[in-house]
């Protein structure tokens, strides 16, 4: 085994990312001597609403948007159940339909299943076996009854980058609202609400290295939505709450950030995905690529090995100093693998051996390196410990695996 | 969220792979679920001389396999019968509550281990 380095390797940029020096700087007086209330009339107040206005504006212009079409909430979960709840809400609708798909993200799908318990019709599109909503079915699952259509930019697990431009177009034109979570794109792909007819997105910012706490709603200026906070009506009426200062500093600063350097850290971060792409296969037999190999975020490694189960692989790589992660049912608590993995069409044995790695801005060469170098003897380990092999693929026709 | 003692037996696990000429074979769970495991015992004099495990599973799943060996391990059926989910887990410092139920096969893989060498014997 290659020699463990000195410092711990994160590559679960999918899940958080660090907080980076320049955010933490800019955040620092916020918490401390700037601490006025932004809705307050006097010098500490406007100090405040003047560093949330300013973050405003910096998190519109990652989009494409105007400062006043963002909405602070506490994170992307928020952010979604706003979007998806608040819009069958509204007075003006109350009903209807929602089309959304099969690889969303829990916090798209659980507030349409909460909507469906209350009487609205819900279309989930299956996707292909690389992850991609189909047009035709989109075009077809759009009715005249039809109120929100919620796509995800680009999926969580494996990246895959859906055509959301023309998903837009075709909701917009039988009059529906078109919403997508770009949670996981946000800051690793240009976005422009206008170009990709986007009337509602989510954001999130622990994903590009702000603090975690905060996310955003872009709502396309008219959209009517029903607010899930009342209150003090905080951000336009649309989410009552004093704002969180610190952390939508924190927040602007990275979207800030991600923007400035995005040409260069997207391109790296393109590189580095590639060469693990290309290595993995080369050097461990029957691992498979999830996703497609170029149409996914540029961030984002995710391959399948067969005969071997995905918390082991993770528990192993983290005993050699690297955090990866996993969709095997088996490190989130549930029976069922990822769903995610699940809607490709991958068996449960397939789905279980599945390794997803995400890079982040300040991963390099050296790490991947390392991590190449350390894997196949981790699958192998894994594989030696299997009842499973290419010989032996299943259980055996002997009445499958239950008790004998 | 593992004890030491869990990762620790699979970070090593004990007793991995097959026995060639086995006097009985345990096969439980279901790969849909994430966790199989396959017990293989050898037995001379009513005493369990080898045991040799391969399982794919999670963390969980591997460690209790290599516990259950190191307790089943030359002790006589009537005690390796005896050995429960409990007593492993127990053995390995406590197991998260979901990995109680899923991943904690080992002492049924053992015990359809035995249950075959006693219906071979018994032919």
């Amino acid at each position: 085994m290659p020699e463990r380095p000195s410092k711990r390797i994160y590559f679960d940029h999918g899940a958080t990312t660090r907080v980076i020096p320049e955010v933490v700087e800019a955040m620092a007086p916020y918490v401390s001597e700037k601490y006025g209330n932004a809705s307050s009339i006097h010098s500490f107040g406007r100090e405040a609403r003047t560093a949330v206005d300013d973050s405003r504006a910096r998190i519109a212009a990652l989009i494409g948007a105007g400062p006043s079409e963002i909405v602070f909430t506490s994170s992307g979960t928020e952010s979604d159940n706003l979007a998806i709840k608040g819009v069958a809400l509204h007075e003006s609708r109350g009903k209807g339909h929602l089309v959304t798909t099969e690889i969303e993200h829990s916090a798209v799908l659980e507030p349409c299943a909460y909507l469906k318990s209350r009487g609205f019709e819900v279309t989930r599109l299956p996707v292909s076996k690389e992850g991609f909503v189909d047009l035709g079915d989109v075009e077809a699952a759009i009715r005249d009854d039809t109120i929100l259509v919620s796509v995800m930019m680009a999926n969580s697990e494996i990246g895959t980058i859906q055509p959301v431009r023309e998903i837009g177009k075709m909701a917009h034109s039988r009059g529906a609202l078109f919403h997508t979570d770009a949670v996981q794109a946000a800051g690793k792909m240009t976005i422009d609400v206008d170009r990709d007819n986007i009337d509602l997105l989510s954001l999130s910012s622990h994903k590009f290295h702000g603090p975690k706490g905060v996310g955003a709603l872009y709502v396309r200026k008219g959209t009517k939505v029903e607010p899930l906070l009342h209150g003090g009506g905080h951000e336009g009426k649309l989410r009552s709450s004093t704002e969180n200062v610190p952390g939508i500093v924190g927040f602007g600063k990275a979207a800030e950030v991600a923007q400035r350097d995005m040409p260069e850290t997207a391109e790296r971060m393109r590189h580095l995905r590639d060469r693990i792409i290309k290595t993995v296969p080369e050097t461990i037999p029957d691992a498979y690529l999830n996703g497609h190999p170029t149409n996914r975020l540029v961030n984002n490694a995710h391959h399948r090995f067969d005969f071997i189960e995905g918390e082991g692989l993770v528990l192993l790589l983290d005993m050699s100093g690297i955090a990866a992660s996993t969709g095997s049912a088996c490190s989130t608590g549930s029976l069922e693998p990822s769903p995610v993995l699940l809607a490709l069409g991958l068996t449960h044995e397939q789905a279980h051996g599945s390794l997803r790695v995400t890079l982040g801005r300040e991963n390099n060469e050296e790490e991947v390196g390392y991590l190449l170098e350390v894997l196949p003897g981790i699958v192998s380990k894994l594989r030696e410990m299997s009842p499973f092999s290419k010989d032996r693929p299943k259980c055996g026709r002997e009445g499958g695996c239950s008790v004998q | 969220m593992y004890s030491d003692k869990v990762m620790e037996h699979f970070a090593n696990p004990r007793n991995v792979g097959e026995i060639a000429d086995p006097d009985g074979i345990g096969k439980v769970g279901n790969p849909q679920c994430g966790d199989v495991m396959w017990m293989y015992i050898k037995v001379k004099d009513d005493i369990i001389t080898d045991i040799k495990f391969k399982t794919f599973g999670c963390g969980a799943a591997i460690a209790t396999s290599s516990m259950t060996t190191e307790l089943a391990k030359g002790k006589t059926i009537e005690e390796a019968k005896k050995i429960s989910r409990g007593d492993v887990a127990h053995a390995l410092d406590g197991l998260p509550p979901v990995k109680m139920h899923c991943s904690n096969l080992a002492a049924d893989a053992l015990r359809a281990a035995i249950k075959d060498y006693e219906a071979k014997k018994a032919k």
